[in-house]
């Protein structure tokens, strides 16, 4: 399989392409060795911390996030999951809104300080 | 007659630049009577609806979100006595004093032996940059789109086209579609992004959202709301090319084409200004032409970073903070200037004649295998290869001020 992709280390952007052959990845296009390594990781298993907002009971929204990266693949259905909760004021910076987020490992915590 | 306050450092502007320059200015001295003159109902200026993450990477060395930023600067600001006066609104000020109308003071003025400008910037608007057609509902600034996102809950259309690919219109494309709009493309009219490659990446890219290059937003459609708009793409002049313009069907447009450092307070009073930055022209502490004026963070040149931000505005603070204790320095004016490829280079005045002095700068276009060079009176002070440089991204030198005796240059060669 080969998968092209955007290098976003640096300002240069360089198209990287990865192959897989017998197990093994073979990148092409870096210019550094930086690249090589996002490249591969980008290939391999793809990871993004989701950044949402959850409802609150004034009827208002509270930032949140998932306290570590999961997988991309993965990001709609943790948003839906978000999507269903309502928390209660107050809330606090490290308040778990959802454990285990869909089995990612990842928690959904509150990102902000709101009293009122 | 209104009320009278006096403090050694007052600060106008309780966001990023304006909570790191308190910060600073009281740890030059502790006794210092600082204040922050804030707006808003609390500190934390833009960064309270910046709910993504990817800040704090540089300044606090982990990756926090916007909200989770300010909080840590928040928290070390009450654990000091530096006074926050918020929903207080400067309506004028002279070398004198400070005129504020404060939801706790009412009317006063304010006294301060230094003042840090700290205002941050706003978003320019549709009428600045004239987009043909008609103005139904549904044209925000992607700032305001942001806002009432992130604070109110409200989404402003479910089907977007965003015109400019500044870092808060990728941001708001990702944060539209995660809220199950619809964004059809980013137009951009230049022939590359003034957003950071990370933000098109993991905004766009990661959604299958088209970056249309050298494309603009020719005209808009609707009678009461947004129907959709046209987009065509540019020649190389910068004229739309008819043959290439196509409906888009929309509800909103998002305009996210730049943002202008808001200035009014320094307007009109003495301070020198940089037509370039839009801000004042300062030296390596940040201070004005005025003497015991400072401006930091976005007031003073845009920044793409809020780590940079804070950065600078803990310089401006310590020089805020130094000048208000009384201490002067032994000076000697070099300007800076700016050479081939270079579009802006800050401070534009060095004064001090010991110790470091880091001068950022930004280029005019995208370099690939460039040189950066620091002439001095002639002679070649620096030099570095680089591989690439965008003028998305600020960039910096740092230099001895011992070794510079004359007027510098930053050029590429």
């Amino acid at each position: 399989m080969k998968k092209n992709m955007i290098c976003i280390m640096c300002p240069m952007g360089c198209t990287i392409s990865v192959e897989e052959k017998d197990g093994k990845l073979s990148v092409t296009g870096n210019t550094c060795l930086r690249g090589a390594k996002y490249a591969e990781q980008e290939y391999v298993s793809p990871q993004r911390v989701v950044t949402a907002l959850v409802k609150l009971n004034n009827g208002k929204v509270a930032p949140v996030k998932t306290d570590k990266p999961i997988a991309k693949g993965d990001v709609f259905k943790v948003l839906e999951e978000i999507g269903t909760k309502e928390i209660r004021l107050p809330v606090h910076i490290g308040d778990r809104v959802i454990e285990n987020v869909c089995g990612s490992g990842a928690n959904v915590v509150v990102t902000k300080n709101i009293n009122v | 007659m209104n009320k009278k306050l006096e403090y050694d450092v007052a600060v106008i502007g309780g966001g990023p630049a304006g909570m790191a320059a308190a910060l600073s200015a009281k740890k030059v001295k502790s006794d210092l009577k600082v204040v922050i003159i804030e707006r808003d109902d609390r500190v934390g200026g833009i960064l309270n609806q910046c709910i993504h993450n990817g800040f704090g990477l540089h300044y606090f060395k982990e990756e926090l979100t916007g909200t989770e930023y300010a909080q840590r600067f928040a928290d070390k600001l009450a654990e000091t006595d530096i006074e926050i006066m918020t929903e207080a609104f400067v309506l004028n000020l002279t070398e004198k004093e400070i005129f504020v109308v404060s939801a706790k003071y009412g009317l006063v003025s304010i006294y301060a032996k230094a003042v840090v400008f700290a205002m941050g910037c706003r978003e320019r608007t549709s009428g600045a940059i004239a987009v043909p057609g008609s103005r139904p509902v549904g044209i925000w600034t992607a700032g305001m789109a942001q806002r009432l996102a992130n604070l109110e809950g409200l989404l402003v259309g479910r089907k977007a086209v965003i015109m400019g690919s500044g870092d808060i219109g990728l941001i708001m494309a990702r944060r539209m579609t995660y809220e199950g709009a619809q964004v059809k493309m980013v137009c951009e009219i230049m022939p590359y992004s003034g957003g950071l490659k990370r933000n098109i990446v993991q905004c766009l890219d990661d959604y299958g959202i088209p970056l249309r290059l050298s494309t603009t937003v020719t005209r808009v459609v609707g009678d009461k709301r947004v129907e959709g708009v046209y987009v065509a793409k540019l020649n190389e002049k910068g004229e739309a090319i008819k043959e290439t313009e196509e409906f888009v069907e929309c509800d909103c447009l998002l305009l996210s084409v730049g943002l202008i450092p808001e200035n009014d307070l320094l307007t009109g009073n003495r301070v020198e200004m940089s037509s370039i930055t839009g801000g004042a022209i300062v030296d390596e502490y940040r201070g004005t032409s005025v003497e015991g004026w400072y401006a930091c963070g976005n007031v003073l040149h845009v920044h793409d970073l809020v780590d940079n931000v804070s950065e600078e505005a803990e310089i401006a603070g310590y020089g805020a903070g130094r000048y208000a204790s009384g201490v002067r320095e032994d000076e000697s004016i070099r300007k800076v200037f700016t050479g081939k490829g270079i579009r802006y280079a800050l401070p534009q005045i060095i004064k001090g004649k010991s110790g470091r002095v880091k001068v950022f700068f930004r280029t005019d276009n995208v370099y690939k295998n460039t040189v950066l060079k620091v002439m001095c009176s002639g002679k070649e002070l620096y030099r570095r290869k680089s591989v690439i440089m965008s003028p998305g991204e600020m960039a910096s030198v740092v230099l001895n001020k011992e070794d510079i005796k004359g007027d510098l240059t930053i050029t590429l060669e």
